[in-house]
């Protein structure tokens, strides 16, 4: 009782000194609000300060605004004999000229000791940063403006609202106005008193895809937990099922809140029957036969009866308690007008949402199948010409992303490094796969078989050189300032613009690949190898010159992939490895000898990889195992792959 | 001249890529009857033979066996050779890693399970089959060689071996005499005579003067369809025969 | 024709020898070892040796699979694994339970089944977060069940992997890649800490043999050398058997022209199926002994580059003979490891200096490309030509 009467006199007490108050203060000089808040200023506790902050702040003086970043530059000084505030400066520390705080006037002069300067902590400051928002927002500067409205959507006040609206019309930035409008409305949203108004503003954002709108209205609908007996009072989201909306043991712990006999848990009852543990007996069970949990509940059942330990609800009782009552979800907000208009744009905008998600997820596919093609295509070529799998094809990408981060070591623009990087990692990884022809795979034509395992010899020098050359740690490859950042088609759907610049790559090298294959006599010959090297030997096309120039543009191509990678994967020397696998998939999936057969599967996997991440977010590894599990029962229809060669020739 | 139909085809047509291999043909063999079967290059013979033996499957048609009839469509290649239909390829195809004597070994008849095969016991019987279907090809001082080293001729009596140790009903026999001389030839031709006695034969040949040897019934083929039948003298006096292989 | 009938290892002699040079090798280890006092060989050092016997035998399997029907599978040592995790679990269970029984006993009331079973899942699941034990160790108490598991569970995979495989006629390198695949699916499975079987921390403390605690690993070591040599000379002797009888040679012919022996009559995809499955089960054993030896298994073991070092051990020793696979598995995994261990002195050249520990994988990188161009029968084809000499 004692402490209600407290409570409501100290009500009064504040509404008294401020509340009544701010109005009549509306024309109160600067002068009349320092004396009046003199005390709590100086003492400049975070607790204690809001009403002086607040009174500077609504008191509608221009000077208010420079008094409070003076206060929060610690530029603030009082001289004690008197409370009076100044501005200070000095030329010795031991005597200062005292200013006034807006004119800047001099005022006279004191002594160190006569003065104490106001040092305003962090929270202190923040107060009052939050306070100059409202000056702020009404700056010649637009971009103090901006910031101020930045701030306010960080951490938005109900007092920022009459000072938003207030700026609106004076706002003369379009697209300032614009935003000013918007956050005015997602504040009315949180803050209005009429119900009306805020469902009228929360109609006009149901088709905002902001997330800072879904973060204003997601409170609304926040619900807690209420347990009737009869009715249920309030605005009620739903009835709440035990055992699926909400677990018995949840329930019971609301009961027990309410005075229900809390159950006493396990552990404690084991400890309580250690400690009477008497003779060999507890509550006259031989312990020996605690292994039994019916037997533990029977002795403290026992010991309960005797009065020796608390008494813990058995089950029956806990479930007769909880059928007793009824639990419902209730919204905190009280007015249901508001509860439903915000749960409808939540929904609005929540198939909106998912339908954009659904357009990032296939950008991200597509630049996922985009990188795929890059990597694979090197390989599908030498793999469609030749019959052979190189193994180090990896290696040739990571040969690549080498290159460019030695590339960025010699030449410090980044724009330039990498156009200078590209061409370079070709001709490197070029030289480097026809090397590789001409010393291990052309003795190895057929068989097959044994090329995979040569490369593979290959692979592991390569890695391991580069381990020795580069070290185990990883090396960052910096893309130019013109790739950073996203490009951000709203707030859902975002692609940074190296995957955009990988899917450019990828296309003009698809242009390109194609217009060699179908365009030019290499092509021509190339296809004839592809299709039939016996006969395009005898047509009198040289098949080692072809393979040689074949594998060579394959692992050049590895080099450009492995630049673009490089970009945004660490490089490492086991970089190439991340990637053949899924190189593999791509060429088995898509079939060989075709440049769509390559596409198709980079697409396919691609896709497949990044919907199985969208169903099962927290765990791409999961997602990866399920996409190989998938391709495997995928080649069961198509062994062959999508566009399989077809003919005689390829029969065997 | 035949008693029982042992294979008949009937109406099977398959295509690649659009590009008609067999067209509509139809065919029927009896049960010990020799049969040769000639037509210019690219006539249709060997995709024929594919799809009896199941390596190439029909778009339409179907092909029946034995008695009592039953469709060939939806056996594999092992199923169908396990009824009795044995094939020799137009390019010889013996296991050259293997002994002559392995080679017939593998294909003499028996269970072919893999787990009656893991516990064959190689008994007095096989070793005298061996020897003997060596004797009848003439390979019998090669037995312990190595299939790879044997001549051109030799891997094609060979695989004529393999074929006679799988004792089928039904020979399919793919160019056997190309590459072999005047004496191998003769030699090759009554191998085949006197298979024809106790089953059926289909040969495949080129060479007319070898196929006159044969002395069978013969068929035509052209363009996947059968073009003429009958005796040697009477197709090579049509003249839609003479047309197809002298017109160009 | 004759020759025929004789028994099998009198036609085999290189079968007694290898099974006599393996019997005088364990007796000598056995003998040198810090079991019998004499130490020379340290008890790590017969560690190595039995692991090593143990990659001779997932070799031998892997020359009857490639070598001998032609099937390169990249997924072997997957079942080498799995087998290492089927028994690792009876291992850790029953291990963890025993502590966990002992530490509960000293407590004034007597512990639950449920309890019991709730410590055991605190003290093996801890790591990722777990307490509760996943479904798939519902056997993990019992030891029959497990090395029934051993067998079971990769030999299941491998017949349902293999029936898809080979039923849809996938050949040659797509087999490959598509077991290089199957690998790399199981491995990131594994690596999941939901996968129940801990995750990348993988299962450990294998080398304690629950009930033999008063054993020193000394002798623990000796009878896993022992167990090894044994499952080797059984294997060797089993995959010598047959594939010098008609078996062999109608795998032989499956990998050298598989249409032919189809037109022959054998269901080629049934043999493929069963070499492939009785090899995946003998890689099963061979890692169901070398895990306990080698203390710990994580899912980088199962890794799709370790199938392909598998592959290089029978290259480099020889395909298609069964001493090659074993000469290649304990001359290149023992070198490995005692390259890569350090021991091997570096050299110097004044202005570099060699060290083992950098270079060796370059070495046999490309030693492995040498011997794929110049010796396809690689140091097994030497033996030959040195026995027919
Ligand atoms: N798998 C295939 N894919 C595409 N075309 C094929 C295939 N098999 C056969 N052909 C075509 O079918 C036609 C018939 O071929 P086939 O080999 O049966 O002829 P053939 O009568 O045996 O000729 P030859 O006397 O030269 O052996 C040919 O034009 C051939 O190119
Ligand atoms: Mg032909």
């Amino acid at each position: 009782m004692i402490r209600t009467i407290t409570a409501l006199l100290f009500a009064a007490t504040l509404i008294l000194s401020f509340g009544v108050g701010t109005p009549a203060r509306a024309s109160d000089s600067i002068e009349v609000i320092f004396e009046t808040h003199a005390e709590i200023i100086i003492k400049g506790s975070r607790r204690t300060i809001t009403p002086a902050i607040e009174a500077f702040r609504d008191s509608g003086l221009p000077e208010a605004q420079i008094v409070l970043e003076t206060w929060r530059a610690k530029d603030l000084w009082v001289r004690k004999a008197d409370n009076r505030f100044f501005r200070a400066t000095t030329e010795d520390r031991k005597t200062y000229d005292l200013l006034d705080i807006v004119t800047g006037e001099a005022l006279g002069r004191a002594a160190k000791k006569e003065l104490r300067q106001i040092k305003p902590n962090s929270g202190v400051r923040g107060l009052i940063s939050a306070a100059l928002v409202r000056f702020q927002l009404s700056d010649p500067d637009p971009e103090v403006r901006r910031s101020s409205l930045a701030a306010i959507q960080r951490d938005p006040a109900p007092s920022h609202l009459a000072a938003l609206e207030a700026s609106i019309d004076k706002e003369d930035d379009p697209g300032l106005k614009a935003e000013k409008r918007r956050l005015a409305g997602l504040l009315t949203i949180q803050f209005a008193e009429a119900p009306e108004t805020r469902v009228a503003a929360i109609r006009a954002v149901s088709s905002d895809l902001g997330i800072d709108v879904r973060a204003a209205l997601n409170p609304i609908l926040a619900t807690r937990i209420g347990v009737y007996t009869a009715a249920p009072e309030g605005n009620v989201a739903a009835r709440l099922t035990i055992g699926s909306d909400i677990g018995a043991d949840e329930a019971y712990a609301l009961l027990v809140a309410q005075g229900a006999a809390a159950p006493i848990p396990d552990e404690e009852k084991k400890a309580a029957l250690a400690e009477h543990i008497d003779g060999g007996m507890v509550g006259g069970v031989p312990v020996a036969s605690l292994t039994d949990p019916a037997a533990r509940d029977r002795a403290y059942a026992r010991l309960a009866a005797a009065g020796r330990v608390p008494p813990s609800p058995t089950a029956e009782e806990r479930d007769a308690a909880i059928a007793a009552h009824r639990f419902y979800a209730v919204y905190e907000e009280p007015n249901p007008a508001v509860t439903d208009a915000a749960s409808e744009a939540l929904e609005s905008i929540g198939t909106m949402v998912r339908s954009y998600e659904v357009l990032d997820l296939s950008l991200d596919a597509l630049s996922l199948a985009s990188i795929y093609f890059l990597a694979a295509i090197g390989l599908a070529i030498t793999f469609g010409v030749m019959r052979v799998i190189n193994m180090a094809h990896g290696e040739f990408i990571m040969m690549g992303a080498y290159t460019g981060f030695v590339v960025q070591q010699l030449i410090p623009s980044y724009t330039i490094s990498i156009l200078v990087a590209l061409p370079l990692a070709f001709a490197i990884t070029f030289a480097a796969g026809v090397t590789l022809e001409r010393l291990v795979i052309r003795w190895l034509y057929d068989r097959p078989l044994e090329t995979l395992l040569a490369t593979f010899g290959v692979s592991i020098a390569l890695q391991q050189i580069a381990k020795n050359i580069f070290g185990t740690q990883a090396r960052p490859l910096t893309s130019p300032e013109w790739l950073d950042g996203a490009w951000d088609i709203n707030p859902i759907v975002s692609i940074s613009w190296i995957r955009v610049a990988i899917f450019v790559l990828s296309v003009v090298f698809l242009l390109f690949l194609l217009f060699v294959l179908n365009r030019t006599r290499l092509g021509l010959e190339v296809r004839a190898v592809t299709q039939n090297p016996r006969m395009a030997a005898s047509m009198g096309i040289n098949p080692d010159y072809i393979r040689m120039m074949t594998f060579g543009l394959g692992s050049g191509i590895a080099g450009i992939a492995g630049v673009a990678i490089g970009l945004f994967a660490k490089v490492t020397s086991g970089l190439g490895q991340d990637y053949i696998v899924q190189s593999f998939m791509t060429v088995v999936v898509g079939g060989v000898g075709n440049l769509w057969g390559v596409l198709a599967g980079a697409g396919l996997i691609g896709i497949l990889q990044k919907g199985i991440e969208a169903l099962n977010p927290s765990n791409t590894l999961a997602a990866q195992t399920y996409m190989i599990i998938f391709i495997i029962i995928f080649i069961q229809f198509r062994p062959k792959g999508m566009f399989a060669l077809k003919g005689r020739a390829a029969g065997d | 001249m035949t008693t029982d139909t042992l294979l008949e085809v009937s109406g099977v047509s398959v295509s690649f890529d659009g590009f008609k291999a067999i067209n509509d043909l139809s065919f029927s063999i009896g049960e010990a009857e020799m049969r040769a079967v000639i037509g210019p290059n690219g006539a249709g013979k060997t995709t024929f033979m594919d799809i009896i033996t199941g390596k190439t499957r029909p778009d339409s048609g179907d092909i029946l066996w034995g008695e009592p009839t039953r469709s060939l469509l939806k056996l594999s290649e092992s199923q169908i050779a396990q009824l009795g239909i044995g094939r020799k390829f137009q390019r010889p195809t013996v296991f050259e890693d293997q002994s002559v004597a392995d080679n017939i070994m593998m294909s003499l008849k028996a269970h072919r399970q893999p787990w009656s095969v893991l516990f064959h016991k190689f008994t007095q019987d096989d070793g005298q089959r061996i020897r003997e279907i060596a004797e009848e090809v003439l390979l019998v001082d090669h037995l312990e060689r190595s299939a790879g080293d044997l001549s051109h001729g030799q891997k094609q009596w060979l695989e004529i071996g393999m074929l006679l140790a799988q004792d089928p009903r039904l020979l399919l026999v793919d160019e056997p005499a190309a590459g072999m001389t005047l004496e191998e030839r003769n030699h090759t031709t009554d191998l085949l005579r006197e298979a024809a006695k106790t089953r059926a034969v289909i040969v495949v040949e080129h060479d007319m003067d070898f196929v006159r040897k044969l002395d069978c019934r013969v068929t035509v083929l052209h363009e996947g369809s059968v073009l003429a039948e009958g005796t040697i003298d009477h197709v090579t006096s049509d003249q839609t025969v003479i047309d197809v292989y002298l017109g160009r | 024709m004759t020759r025929r009938r004789v028994p099998f290892v009198v036609r085999n002699p290189s079968v007694l020898v290898f099974l006599g040079l393996l019997a005088a090798f364990t007796l000598g280890v056995t003998v040198l070892s810090e079991a019998t006092g004499i130490g020379l060989i340290s008890t790590s050092m017969v560690k190595t040796l039995g692991k090593t016997l143990c990659f001779c035998l997932i070799a031998v399997a892997m020359d009857l699979v490639w070598g001998y029907c032609g099937i390169l599978s990249l997924g072997h040592f997957a079942f080498f694994g799995l087998g290492g995790y089927m028994i690792g679990m009876w291992l850790m269970y029953a291990r963890t339970e025993m502590i966990v029984v002992e530490a509960l006993a000293a407590q004034p009331i007597p512990p639950t089944d449920a309890e019991i079973e709730a410590a055991i899942g605190n003290q093996i699941f801890g790591v990722v977060g777990g307490s509760e034990i996943p479904a798939i160790w519902m056997f993990a108490d019992s030891l029959v069940i497990q090395l029934a598991l051993v067998v079971l569970v990769p030999g299941l995979l491998a017949l349902v992997f293999g029936w898809l495989a080979f039923r849809s006629r996938v050949t040659g390198v797509y087999l490959s890649i598509l077991t290089q695949a199957m690998t790399l699916a199981l491995a990131l499975y594994l690596f999941q800490n939901d996968s129940g079987l801990r995750g990348n921390n993988g299962l450990s403390g294998l080398q304690n043999i629950p009930g033999f605690e008063q054993t020193p690993q000394s002798t623990i070591s000796i009878a896993f050398l022992w167990a090894s040599a044994a499952a080797l000379g059984l294997g060797y002797l089993l995959i010598a058997w047959i594939t010098s009888g008609k078996f062999g040679n109608v795998i032989r012919g499956i990998r050298d022209d598989e249409a032919r022996v189809r037109f022959l009559g054998y269901n080629v995809e049934a043999y493929k199926l069963v070499v492939f499955t009785l090899t995946a089960v003998l890689a099963a054993i061979a890692g169901a002994l070398y895990y306990p030896q080698a203390g710990i298994i994580n899912p980088a073991e199962i890794a799709p580059i370790a199938s392909i070092y598998l592959a290089v051990w029978v290259a480099i020793g020889g395909r298609g003979r069964l001493y090659g696979a074993v000469i290649g598995a304990a001359v290149v995994s023992l070198a490995s490891s005692w390259f890569t261990g350090g021991q091997a002195p570096d050299i110097p050249l004044g202005f570099y200096t060699i060290s083992w520990v950098d270079w060796w994988q370059v070495l046999l990188g490309l030693g492995f490309v040498l011997v794929t161009l110049f010796a396809p029968k690689g140091l097994g084809g030497l033996v030959d030509r040195l026995v027919r000499r």
